[in-house]
């Protein structure tokens, strides 16, 4: 599967990753090299197969709809890169 | 006691339950190894030295408590777990300053059992890896030959608990991880079934395939962590409610009568080097010896299990990873003027090259007009696979096979990105489909003389059974001896 380095760059974008175009080539042949691979599954029937997405099937787990406070705002706060003992503090959005 | 290092944790607990050894000895004599082993191994990312001696000097203050079973062990973790108060880098730039404010739930019953923790391992960034060489701070050496890597991405607690520099280690398996760098490094390593210990406070790389286990120098002592770590978790809503069983109780058997051991011909053929083959066979004939039978079974979609796992585990990752975007915690570019361009910047400077790769592979296979031939292909070949599985258990108790191909190799061999997943062919299996798997050395390699791993494989919740069959087998191996260093 040959992937572009345009391909990856797309992809780099809606992963909020900026690379250069060394790494864009590099990581084209590479992930081409790897989907290649993954093209083998296809040799398998899976028509009548359900997806597993976890070993642990069971459905959704609740807990009482009570308010708990498990943490302190300082706490959640401590690793902020910027806050003001308040809010988390982020460059203007628009 | 100068030879502390090399005594195994059940023997250490022991000793300082009696008072034979004071906890602040212990930890001393811990950090002493540490100081001597540390230029050549580099196993660790950060000593809590001071803060052990203190919790040590505190502990034997009260003396013994004949209620926590590990009373005063010191203990290492890997980087990727939460421990309050406690620098947690998964080996990566983005989190180099982060301190967690929560203990991982596995943590905190280690705590509360009487551990002291240490150190924290070195890894490949973000679990992802299968040598350490991803470790965006340094590479670990494998204590048998530090120019071979200690197998990843576990690689740091490997390296930590082979060294003697404590006397257990957490790692985590996403896809061999405990099971990989226990080979490597010549130490038994656990990956329980998916659910048997709470994922809280491990930092997240493949959601349904993570689980923290036990590295240690015995089976007994991985077993003593796991009694320790087993349980169903509130804050977990994937760790399941199944009853944690008395696993010491299991252990201690004479013979192995009526134990059958599955050998999937797709685990001992083509591939595998001599030497592995060699340790591993003496292995199962020292089984056979010791009254079990052993059964040809077959893992017919083994070849299809590492695109599988790449793919689910790529796809997770990508997810999982988007956290990580300078607003909350971590890295964060300030020059950035404007939020995308934030998120953007902070990510691209604090992941490594293999992250970055598979966050691109994972947001691939889950972009639209690929996440049908990929993502959710992947995930019904995954069922096949854990049915692949059960009919084998149908035939047998437990599956035996190597834990890779090959024995340590030096750093910067597999510098192609397949090549190093193809390491993973026997482990991640196991991940996929939730089961347990652990790494029990089984002799030194005659060719590299380095240690080679048997693994075994059971149904769910079959812990107590597997650890049962390694522990006999373990007690009539030769003694393996420890790395010279």
């Amino acid at each position: 599967m040959k992937i572009s380095p345009e391909d990856v760059a797309k992809i780099a974008k809606l992963s909020r990753l900026d690379l250069p175009q060394e790494k864009l080539e590099l990581f084209a042949g590479q992930l081409g090299d790897i989907l290649d691979y993954m093209d083998k599954l296809g040799e398998l029937d899976t028509d009548n197969v359900e997806p597993m997405y976890s070993p642990v099937e069971h459905t959704t787990v609740l807990r009482k709809d009570e308010a708990r406070k498990d943490y302190t705002r300082e706490e959640v706060l401590s690793n902020a890169p910027e806050q003001d003992g308040k809010f988390f503090i982020v460059p203007r959005i628009v | 006691m100068s030879d502390l290092y090399t005594k195994t944790l059940t023997e250490v607990a022991a000793l300082l339950q009696s008072g034979e050894v004071k906890a602040a000895d212990a930890v001393k004599d811990c950090l002493a190894r540490i100081e001597v082993t540390e230029p050549k191994v580099k196993a660790l990312l950060t000593v809590l030295g001071d803060e052990a001696m203190v919790q040590a000097q505190a502990m034997d203050a009260d003396g013994p408590d004949a209620s926590k079973p590990l009373w005063g062990v010191p203990i290492v973790l890997k980087d990727l777990l939460a421990a309050k108060g406690t620098k947690t880098t998964c080996a990566s730039k983005i989190l180099e300053n982060f301190v967690p404010f929560y203990d991982a739930t596995a943590v905190a019953k280690l705590k509360e059992a009487g551990a002291i923790i240490i150190g924290k391992a070195n890894m490949d960034e973000f679990a992802m890896g299968s040598s350490t060489e991803n470790s965006a701070y340094f590479q670990t050496g494998n204590p048998w030959d530090v120019e071979r890597v200690p197998g990843g991405s576990s690689g740091g607690s490997g390296a930590t608990v082979a060294a003697g520099q404590c006397f257990a280690a957490l790692g985590t398996d996403t896809g061999g991880s405990i099971r990989l760098p226990a080979s490597f490094c010549g130490i038994v390593g656990l990956k329980p079934t998916y659910g048997r210990i709470s994922r809280f406070g491990l930092i997240a790389y493949g959601s349904s395939l993570d689980q923290i286990g036990p590295m240690t120098r015995s089976v007994e002592d991985a077993t003593r962590m796991l009694q320790v770590m087993a349980g169903h978790d509130p804050k977990d809503s994937t760790s399941v409610d199944v009853e944690v069983p008395d696993y010491l109780a299991a252990l201690g058997r004479e013979k192995l009568d009526g134990v059958t051991i599955g050998l999937p011909e797709e685990y001992w053929g083509e591939g595998l080097d001599e030497e592995v083959l060699a340790a591993c066979r003496a292995a199962v004939a020292k089984m056979e010896a010791l009254g079990a039978k052993t059964v040809p079974v077959k893992l017919s979609l083994t070849d299809y299990a590492i695109s599988t796992y790449y793919i689910i585990a790529m796809a997770e990752a990508s997810s999982n990873l988007s956290r990580f975007d300078g607003v909350r915690f971590g890295h964060r570019n300030k020059d950035a003027e404007e939020l995308i361009d934030m998120y953007t910047s902070s990510r691209t400077e604090g992941f490594g090259d293999e992250v970055q790769r598979r966050i691109i592979m994972g947001t691939y296979v889950l972009s639209s007009g690929y996440y049908d031939a990929y993502y959710n292909k992947a995930a019904k070949v995954r069922r096949l696979l854990r049915e692949d599985f059960d009919k084998a258990f149908e035939q047998c108790d437990l599956i035996a096979g190597p834990v890779c191909p090959t024995t340590a190799f030096k750093a910067g061999e597999k510098a192609d990105p397949l090549q190093m997943y193809l390491m993973d062919i026997f482990t991640i299996s196991c991940n996929l489909a939730g089961l347990p798997g652990m790494s029990l050395p089984v002799g030194i390699g005659k060719d590299s003389n380095m240690p080679v791993g048997l693994q075994f494989m059971g149904p769910a919740f079959c812990e107590a059974d597997m650890l049962s069959v390694a522990e006999c087998l373990e007690r009539n191996l030769d003694p393996m001896p420890m790395a010279e260093l």
